[in-house]
């Protein structure tokens, strides 16, 4: 029987896939363990926090900015076209704080951060640098992992606040420069249809997106293969079960706190 | 003394140990040999409890170290042991006086300078006084493993494991390293055990010998004994004939 599934390839895959994932449940019940224990290396957490956090504020910055732009700009077209130019800016706001700010901040974060977690985690992997921690009864968890996912699960509420705070500066310009849009009009709408609570859902989200980056990355790293290749791999797995898991979470965390948690 | 008792180890369906059964005596530099892939680095690896036999038991200095369940008592059991990694396994990021002094850093409330002042001590031993504050990418391969001794006897451990220590070396660097490997065992008079195939290795730094084969141990004794095995497979790889047995 054994035998059969190793030798069907999809089968095998499936096997391979179950497995992966009760060794990524055994990661996270590790990292609670630690956690829970108190056992946090916090010069490293800081460090992480700058990389995380203060290193990827410009790109963040720029893709938030951007996103404001582009958005207000695609939606101010349709509706002045159906005279609903009042509620411009507080529907730019909505789905900014709601949807486009989380998850393009989050996106970016795991192409930069989940990357450079894997590569970095990966090849000292390879490099017997993690088996060199454990022996010097230092564990990995302890000095490299938990930092990384402590400082994502902090850092990207902050990134995703900035980079809200930027894209509607960005839109404003947009729907009062481009689209000539009265200011005082727009920052009403703002004020009108965006509620801290959004804003504090929208934060809650991109905490738990920053734990599925960190978390995936850090695995991945430890999972790493032998050589270069196997860095190479690991970093790649890193980023699109980051990105796919970013996606997939996206549609349940939407529904259970915009949908589930504002009708009860 | 570390005994191994029946180890048997696989890593998915290879099996790399078979059962293995073996004392490392106090006192002594045991030099395992063997093959590649014959599971000479796995046994290190279990004596660390880096990874975890299929069926068997470790026990060092009376104490099997499948009880050490506590990630504290792992933690403080690894810590008395050096290890020097085949790779030399240096933290990139660190400077060499931080990789030596790591333990002391990291599990120690002393003071940086102390760490510091330890450290260049060891490095000094391992002949690399005045390299403390290069980083690991400035040292050549030889001084990177010499900086993973000195890591590993930073807390005068009484066991030394060393995973292929002159393994890529130029042979003049291979009999620097070799001297240092037999230096320390007289200092610490603990257990050695130095896993190669090379043979100046062999030759220059065992008290004993034991030969891995196809996961079970083929033969041990003193190096003359080990010349003179009534084993072929044995003399051949110590004479370094190409011959299977």
């Amino acid at each position: 029987m054994l035998q059969q599934i190793h030798k069907d390839p999809i089968m095998a895959r499936m096997t391979q896939a179950i497995e992966s994932t009760g060794e990524y449940t055994l990661f996270l019940r590790d990292a609670l363990f630690f956690l829970l224990r108190g056992r946090i290396h916090w010069t490293n957490t800081l460090r992480q926090m700058a990389f995380i956090g203060t290193d990827s504020l410009p790109i963040v910055l720029i893709t938030g900015l951007a996103v404001g732009m582009v958005f207000c700009l695609q939606i101010s077209g349709v509706m002045i076209k159906y005279g609903s130019s009042g509620v411009i800016g507080g529907v730019t706001a909505m789905s900014l704080a709601r949807e486009l700010t989380p998850s393009f901040t989050s996106v970016v974060v795991a192409g930069r951060v989940g990357a450079a977690i894997a590569a970095e985690i990966g090849s000292m992997k390879v490099t017997e640098q993690l088996d060199a921690l454990t022996a010097m009864g230092v564990p990995p968890m302890y000095y490299l992992l938990l930092p990384r996912m402590l400082s994502a699960v902090v850092m990207m509420p902050l990134l995703t606040i900035l980079a809200l705070g930027i894209g509607l500066v960005g839109g404003t310009v947009v729907g009062v420069l481009a689209k000539g849009l009265i200011l005082t009009t727009f920052i009403d709408s703002i004020k009108s249809l965006l509620y801290i609570e959004d804003v504090l859902k929208a934060l809650l989200k991109s905490s738990f997106f920053g734990l599925l980056i960190a978390t995936i990355a850090c695995f991945q790293g430890i999972k790493t293969g032998q050589g270069a290749q196997g860095v190479g791999e690991a970093t790649t797995k890193a980023v699109v079960y980051s990105l796919i898991a970013i996606f997939v979470s996206n549609y349940f965390l939407t529904f259970l706190l915009f949908t589930v948690l504002a009708s009860a | 003394m570390i005994e191994v008792k029946n180890l048997k180890k696989s890593f998915g369906r290879k099996q790399v140990l078979r059962g293995i059964d073996f004392a490392f005596e106090d006192g002594q530099t045991t030099v395992v040999i063997g093959p590649s892939g014959c599971g000479k680095s796995t046994i290190l690896r279990l004596i660390l409890q880096l990874i975890k036999p299929d069926e068997g038991e470790v026990w060092v200095n009376g104490i099997n170290i499948a009880t050490l369940k506590r990630q504290e008592e792992l933690d403080k059991y690894r810590s008395q042991i050096g290890m020097v990694f085949q790779s030399a396994a240096l933290f990139d990021s660190l400077k060499v006086w931080e990789n030596v002094g790591f333990m002391f850093l990291e599990n120690t409330r002393m003071p940086r300078d102390k760490v510091k002042a330890l450290a260049e001590e060891k490095l000094k031993l391992v002949g690399l006084e005045g390299s403390g504050d290069l980083f690991p990418s400035e040292l050549s391969g030889g001084m990177q493993k010499r900086a993973g001794i000195a890591r590993a006897i930073a807390q005068d451990p009484k066991i030394i494991l060393y995973d292929e220590p002159t393994a890529g070396l130029d042979p003049v660097t291979s009999t620097v390293i070799e001297d240092l490997i037999i230096d320390m065992q007289t200092r610490l008079d603990g257990i050695s055990i130095v896993v190669t195939h090379q043979l100046s290795t062999i030759f220059r730094t065992a008290d004993r010998i034991t030969m891995f084969y196809e996961g079970k141990i083929l033969d041990t004794g003193t190096v003359e004994e080990m010349k003179h095995s009534s084993n072929d497979t044995v003399r051949n790889f110590l004479e370094g004939k190409v011959v299977a047995p």
